[in-house]
């Protein structure tokens, strides 16, 4: 059993939502990265989205772009990448570590040879936003050979024959975007969340993960309630982006800390 | 004679093309798709649009023998498709009105737009004012500044314009922002994207609506020098003006195309923008294409004089062409399209655009080692007048 499906089996069996924080690897610098990863786990997250820096974040909203611009002129690559992905693993055996990026850098290095490199690295799970599923059939075979997992994005506006389409390749978990924008937006419907998520439960048996525009406790409490995961990245960006690099990992800490909280607390009086 | 038809029906040219976007793109592109593949095929449709080329753009436009310009090179006669002639001068309106018709026909009140030089971005905003339709240009900070006049123009002609401050603050930034407002306001909004590039539909909805200049040259070929040429010669940037041009002419292989490319201050600089020649295949912007890109797959930065072919990537049709070895790519620098944009000024009377000089450029380099009998056609994809600025700040003039 992978990584991945450990954590969720154990969540599980402890009545537990997932908590999933996403950062830019190499943001504000790649120095603080491998630190920011373990802070993250002392502050209560169950699987950490790292995101790759890419020059064109078509898929991004203002907060993230701009956080890949802050990585790329350090100029972190995809191997920077996979290296902090090692340096955390020496002292984490457990937290599954997914990446979250685009197409091109993945193609830059080669399917198979990323493939390889990434699970030597320690990566249990890789989500590449511009890869739909008809695009990228060789690239899930590269990554189920190495044993990871091809995660996938679902949508507000995705189609019901589509929805099968995604669960039939899609493995770890299916991130489902829940409103129809880019990240950061912050005009998450509930009620739209629960109704969508009814309808993928039907053809999607593995965790679901609810992310985009979860910007506050209350709203984590709400969608933890719904999903199987709460993911979350802007918000997060946010906090790195507004606070000096003395501080930055205290105040990742408490942010994802008392979203944590928020997650157990609505779970416990329910 | 083989027989081309590409793309396939997930928009692939060979291993480039495709729709490689986030899933909250999807569902806008399936409906794009399946409007477009009717209304590609609707009598009622294709005949408005006919109609809005004709009168309102002012279509057919003519070839023009180059004379002068011919004898003084010495060698074969240069005949110019003349695009520049076009309503708003250049070939981007011919797109744009097919586009805002098809918005038009799926209820879509609002467009949206990329633009670099801003040629796209007057088409599309003239466009919107002629259907009366709400228009938000994105532009990158960096090209608002250098364009101000074309910034004017577009506001004369009631559209918004956004300045773009991410990333390189271009026009491949323009774009990105342009697909997140779309992926945001997807009810009402059509995105009219200004080139063959981007996730299927796009690269075969523009060519189709570009493919009117070759399409038109062939027949006037015929009526005015009673055979086809012997090479097509066009700029590349994103590639609409060459693919349309090309297109009809592809199965014909008796005629030679040679799409011309950016090479900026040399191709040796990295300083270009000659992204067929010196880029390798890779992901962007809603297709798989060759990219100016770096070894780890960052998009770099490009340059050229001419902002409507300073872009990273190329249309997916355009990289096609080229590994079947069908059309040839070839670079041309700055100075060299400078050279030819004070040429047909000075012997033909014709300003031509930066972009379209580069494939003058090519044209007065490849005419003098061919015999007179033979034919050029170099597509004069749009006018001048817009890079007068760049031209007398090159020259040390200021006015």
């Amino acid at each position: 059993m992978n990584r991945i499906k450990q954590t969720f089996t154990a969540l599980q069996a402890n009545h537990k939502k997932a908590l999933i924080p996403f950062i830019t690897a190499g943001d504000p610098d790649p120095e603080l990265t491998v630190e920011l990863m373990h802070c993250l786990v002392d502050a209560g997250s169950d699987i950490i989205e790292l995101g790759v820096p890419f020059s064109d974040p078509m898929a991004d909203g203002p907060t993230i772009q701009r956080s890949s611009e802050r990585a790329l002129k350090h100029h972190v690559t995809l191997n920077n990448v996979l290296d902090m992905v090692t340096q955390f693993r020496r002292k984490n055996e457990h937290t599954p570590v997914v990446l979250m990026g685009y197409a091109n850098p993945v193609e830059a290095m080669g399917h198979a040879v990323f493939a390889e490199k990434a699970r030597k690295a320690g990566v249990d799970g890789v989500l590449t936003v511009d890869y739909p599923p008809e695009e990228c059939e060789q690239w899930v075979d590269c990554l189920e050979q190495q044993g990871m997992d091809a995660i996938f994005l679902l949508s507000p506006t995705t189609k019901p024959e589509r929805i099968k389409q995604v669960a039939e390749l899609a493995k770890g978990y299916i991130y489902y975007v829940s409103l129809k924008g880019v990240t950061g937006a912050s005009h998450l419907d509930l009620h739209d969340v629960k109704s969508m998520l009814e309808k993928l439960r039907q053809s999607i048996f593995i965790p679901i993960g609810v992310g985009f525009g979860i910007r506050d406790e209350a709203t984590a409490r709400a969608v933890a309630e719904l999903a199987d995961a709460v993911v979350i990245g802007s918000r997060i960006i946010e906090e790195i982006e507004n606070s000096s690099r003395d501080e930055v990992l205290n105040r990742v800490k408490m942010l994802v800390r008392s979203m944590r909280q928020a997650i157990d607390e609505k779970l416990i009086t329910t | 004679m083989n027989v081309y038809d590409l793309p396939d029906k997930r928009g692939h040219f060979g291993p480039y093309g495709g729709v490689f976007v986030a899933e909250t793109l999807i569902s806008a592109l399936d409906v794009l798709r399946e409007q477009y593949e009717y209304y590609r095929n609707d009598a009622a449709f294709q005949e408005e649009f006919a109609y809005e080329l004709k009168h309102y753009v002012g279509r057919p436009s003519p070839i023009y023998h180059a004379k002068r310009w011919s004898e003084q090179l010495g060698g074969a006669q240069i005949l110019l498709k003349r695009e520049d002639l076009n309503h708003t001068g250049a070939h981007k309106i011919n797109n744009t009105i097919g586009q805002a018709l098809l918005a038009r026909r799926m209820g879509k009140t609002r467009v949206i737009a990329e633009t670099g030089a801003g040629q796209h971005g007057v088409a599309s905003a003239t466009v919107a004012a002629r259907y009366g339709m709400q228009c938000v240009v994105y532009m990158g900070a960096e090209d608002v500044r250098r364009q101000a006049t074309n910034v004017y123009r577009m506001k004369l002609l009631g559209a918004e314009v956004i300045p773009v401050e991410s990333g390189s603050r271009t026009l491949k930034d323009a774009l990105n922002e342009a697909m997140r407002d779309w992926v945001t306001h997807v009810e009402d909004t059509f995105y009219i994207i200004g080139t063959v590039a981007g996730p299927h539909p796009y690269p075969m909805m523009v060519r189709d609506f570009q493919t009117v200049i070759g399409k038109e040259a062939k027949i006037q070929m015929l009526e005015e020098y009673g055979r086809q040429p012997d090479a097509l010669i066009a700029c590349v940037g994103g590639g609409s003006n060459a693919i349309g041009l090309f297109y009809p002419y592809i199965d014909d292989d008796a005629v030679k195309m040679i799409g011309v490319e950016a090479a900026g201050r040399g191709l040796e600089t990295g300083q270009h923008a000659a992204t067929l020649t010196k880029g390798r295949p890779g992901v962007l912007h809603g297709n798989r294409t060759y990219l100016i890109q770096d070894d780890s797959g960052q998009i770099i930065e490009t340059h050229s004089i001419s902002a409507g072919l300073d872009y990273p990537g190329v249309g997916p049709e355009h990289a096609w062409l080229k590994d079947i070895h069908r059309a040839e790519y070839v670079g041309i620098t700055d100075d060299e399209a400078l050279g030819a944009f004070h040429a047909l000024c000075r012997y033909e009377g014709i300003m031509p655009a930066l972009e379209s000089s580069h494939a003058l450029a090519y044209a007065a380099k490849y005419a003098p080692t061919l015999a007179k009998d033979k034919l050029l056609l170099v597509n004069l994809s749009g006018r001048g007048d817009k890079d007068m600025a760049t031209v007398a700040q090159l020259s040390g003039i200021t006015f």
